[in-house]
């Protein structure tokens, strides 16, 4: 008996060290802040969304962010989502002019947009993206909450990240300095600021609610599904609970009779 | 032996008791499982049904003044040819000529225009026999006995109001939904 | 009535065809009156798991390819299309998506099984063999699924696996091209992964019926790591380890169904939310959680050539373990060091998984050489040796009687009567 006790003593030693090096090894020096958690309508199991607050973000996508960024998976008759009405989709899309193909002569035409068009892009391509941005390319905002580590947290500590650049950084040309952005250079200039916009249901227009405005709504855009998603999970899950109970007992049932 | 008859009369004894309950929650496993089956089923069926971007693309809209009387065009609609033909009088006069009740699908010409808009007929361009597109609205194309369209699948003759006159079709082109935005525009679905 | 089978049922439909086709025999004595271990713990319930996840991959997978496009233009967009406009599409996709997960969380636990209880013995060798191709199947099918939503670390992650075969010496370079169809990875790839995406499952299929068919030979191993004595060993498989297994499964889709509505891209990367740019690598290149002890084993060597052999190498030693291990006993309950070993071997893999998800550098790098050489000490040197210098404890008897030394044997009648406690 005695060898195996030794030998497992040493082995477990061993194995704790090489798991304590591999958790203890420090993650590659932070250059940037790690996203703050923030509170969300839409954090948690049970979480819905905050309509009021996707609609005033909608706004400020719509009067500030889609002067530069596309959100190119999305139609106008996804905000009914965010709860606007048939009328005022048609009238919202309606704003916009799109292509709409070509004539007879095989000319292209363009008209108002319908609920069943794309959101108006700013740029016809990515070139053009560039050139019209000092050669950085504004992302596609459709899946943006998804596409960044941090999600939420991170796209609303870019959006109030920004600040004086530290007095020995040297930034580089047309550069801002942003404490969330990784490398701490963000080609975007800042965005939003107190007042850029004028709510109309009498919210406060800080910069800290217009961020957390707009980031609802991304978070919708990335995730239309998730109200639905989460209302049958949480039905789902019940029941397979539910059924896991219902298995054992019968199975309890019927090993009864053997032993 | 004696061992043997204890057990068998502590099993009845036992099922005795446990019957119902056993039996409850078997059925109530059997009916959870069947709910669960039908829950994983169903979303892979309606996969199949149009989707929402399919929804939303189902209306078109039709410029009706390049069409000239006598003529009629072809427009795509839910990946359907639509035929909107410009009518003359005198096929109007026949279309509303007819004795309705000779009809194979009885149906006056008025009940398959617009009120005030009697010169356009809109039909759906599919013979209703076996789906195939019917001729007539090019210049050089068959018209059939009746004036309006021609199946050149299997012979099915439409008249001056799209409706089934001859041949195996059972039933007369179908009508769309379809609105007058204003005198030369509609707008289909 | 010569040549036709001699069916037992009463049912005169059944029978019929059962005489010209025994099917439903064959499902009565394979599935239904198979008589198996009586002694199986929770562990057994994964193989018949893994065989679910595969249907429903399958039952996902193919109503997913009637929305997918298989071309970079549009790949990604008929993607974000399932989510939004298919109707359940995001359910399809996000089952399909975690199912993978899922998969190698189930097939890993099935796998640590056969480890732990000495699965892969005499005389289950092939079945353990057909096992490990399927777990390479998988691997293939799963890394070329992981393309097809054409995100950055889709691109990316198909570049750098593809680019293993440019190791091979004078060969390589050609290989790489042709697997590309191409000069990089491109719509020409993407199209061969969505086809082999597609085959690959149904040869899964085919193999796990070969694994299947090999179990049924050989019959189950079982926690004693002994075979049956004789029928008291034994019970049918029906409904003893049907309702066990509804049990497992009931858990199990509980677990996927938490993953699937709850947090569904817990366990994907974020940067396969950008679209592909052939143009710019994401900070770090991981694979999913599921290949990370692998790609660990690959960086750990400086050598290209090396590093790519011995990725292979790691999947390779699981086809000769089971002449590896020379121990003639099966469980380890009955093997008091290789007990505590298999526990060292299972925290080396999590570690060099945890090196896999890390940038190569430093202390990271240092401790994934060392655990790389561990895992292959463990199949290489350990096992073979511990074979010889282990002393087992005592196997029991039989099933039925599982003490018999030390405990003393109980009395004949003992083992019967504890049933009337429930």
């Amino acid at each position: 008996m005695r060898r195996p006790l030794r030998l497992r003593t040493v082995l477990l030693h061993g194995a704790a060290v090489l798991l304590a090096a591999a958790l203890a090894h420090p993650a590659p020096a932070a250059e940037t802040a790690e996203p703050v958690a923030q509170s969300w309508s839409f954090s948690g199991p049970f979480g819905g969304l905050d309509l009021a607050a996707a609609q005033r973000g909608f706004q400020i996508y719509k009067e500030i962010c889609s002067n530069c960024h596309s959100m190119n998976q999305l139609y106008y008759r996804n905000l009914s989502g965010i709860g606007l009405s048939e009328d005022q989709i048609k009238a919202i899309a309606a704003s916009f002019t799109v292509p709409k193909g070509v004539d007879d002569q095989g000319q292209p035409v363009e008209g108002p947009a319908l609920p069943s068009s794309h959101f108006h892009a700013p740029f016809p391509n990515p070139e053009a993206a560039r050139a019209a941005n000092n050669g950085a390319l504004p992302p596609d905002l459709s899946v943006i909450v998804k596409a960044r580590e941090g999600g939420p947290d991170y796209i609303y500590g870019i959006l109030t990240g920004y600040a004086d650049p530290p007095p020995d950084m040297k930034m580089g040309d047309g550069m801002m300095y942003n404490k969330q952005y990784p490398g701490n250079q963000i080609a975007m200039p800042q965005p939003l600021q107190d007042g850029s916009v004028t709510y109309t249901d009498g919210t406060p227009n800080t910069l800290s609610q217009e961020a957390h405005d707009v980031v609802t709504f991304l978070t919708f855009a990335a995730n239309p599904e998730m109200i639905e998603r989460k209302r049958m999970g949480v039905r789902i899950v019940l029941f397979l609970v539910m059924m896991t109970g219902v298995t054992y007992v019968v199975k309890r049932k019927i090993w009864a009779d053997l032993h | 032996m004696a061992d043997t008859a204890a057990t068998t009369a502590n099993t009845a004894h036992e099922t005795g008791a446990g019957v119902p309950k056993r039996d409850f929650m078997k059925l109530l496993a059997g009916a959870g499982a069947a709910v669960g089956l039908g829950a994983i089923a169903w979303p892979l069926i309606d996969s199949m049904n149009p989707a929402q971007d399919v929804l939303a693309m189902s209306s078109t809209e039709v410029d009706l003044k390049p069409i000239v009387a006598g003529q009629a065009i072809t427009v795509l609609w839910r990946g359907k040819p639509i035929f909107v033909r410009h009518r003359t009088a005198a096929e109007i006069k026949e279309a509303a000529d007819v004795n309705v009740s000779e009809l194979r699908d009885p149906q006056t010409d008025a009940a398959r225009v617009q009120k005030g808009h009697d010169t356009w007929l809109v039909v759906v361009g599919i013979c209703t026999h076996l789906g195939c597109v019917p001729l007539g609205n090019k210049p050089t194309d068959p018209r059939g006995e009746y004036g309006g369209w021609y199946c050149p699948c299997h012979g099915s003759q439409y008249d001056t109001s799209g409706r089934i006159r001859k041949g195996p079709a059972p039933l007369n082109l179908a009508v769309p939904d379809y609105a007058f935005e204003n005198d030369t525009k509609i707008k289909i679905g | 009535m010569v040549g036709l089978h001699k069916s037992e049922f009463a049912n005169p439909v059944v029978n019929w065809i059962d005489q010209r086709l025994p099917l439903f025999s064959m499902m009565k004595n394979e599935y239904s009156s198979f008589p198996t271990p009586k002694n199986f713990n929770y562990f057994w319930n994964f193989g018949a798991l893994a065989m679910i996840n595969l249907m429903i991959m399958v039952a996902t997978g193919v109503f997913l390819a009637m929305h997918y496009t298989p071309n970079t233009a549009m790949a990604f967009d008929s993607v974000e299309r399932i989510m939004r406009d298919v109707n359940y599409g995001w359910l399809l996709r996000y089952v399909h998506m975690n199912g993978a997960s899922m998969f190698f969380i189930v097939v890993y636990i099935h796998i640590f099984r056969g480890l732990y209880y000495g699965s892969y013995k005499n005389p289950r060798e092939l079945l353990w063999m057909l096992g490990v191709v399927i777990l390479l199947l998988m691997m293939a099918t799963a890394f070329m699924g992981y393309v097809l939503p054409w995100g950055q670390m889709s691109y990316w992650g198909a570049t750098v696996i593809t680019n293993l075969f440019s190791a091979f010496p004078v060969v390589g370079e050609s290989i790489v091209t042709w697997l590309w169809g191409g000069f990089s990875v491109d719509n020409a790839t993407l199209n061969r992964f969505f086809s082999l995406h597609y085959l690959l499952p149904f040869v899964i299929i085919a193999v796990v019926f070969l694994h299947v068919i090999a179990l049924h030979i050989t019959g189950s191993n079982n926690p004693l790591g002994i075979e049956p004595k004789g029928p008291q060993d034994t019970i049918p498989f029906h409904p003893y380890y049907t309702i066990k297994d509804s049990v497992g499964m009931c858990v199990y889709l509980t677990v996927f169904a938490i993953l699937v509505f709850f947090a569904p891209n817990f366990l994907g990367h974020p940067d396969n939310y950008i679209p592909a740019n052939p143009l710019a690598t994401p900070a770090d290149v991981v694979p999913e959680w599921y290949f990370l002890p692998y790609y660990a084993i690959l960086r750990s060597v400086p050598n290209k050539l090396i590093g790519v052999l011995m990725l292979f190498g790691s999947i390779g030693v699981m086809f000769i373990l089971p002449w590896l291990d020379t121990s003639p006993v099966r469980s380890a309950r009955f093997r008091p060091i290789y007990r505590q070993l298999i526990w060292v071997f299972v925290i080396d893999c999590l570690v060099l998984g945890y090196v896999g998800a890390k940038p190569p550098q430093g202390s990271i790098l240092l401790i994934g050489r060392v655990a790389t050489a561990y895992y292959f000490l463990h199949y290489l040197v350990i096992l073979p040796l511990l074979g010889k210098l282990e002393r087992p404890l005592p196997l029991p008897e039989s099933i039925s009687q599982p003490v018999t030394r030390g405990g003393g044997p109980l009395p004949a009648g003992a083992a019967a009567t504890p049933m009337e406690k429930v």
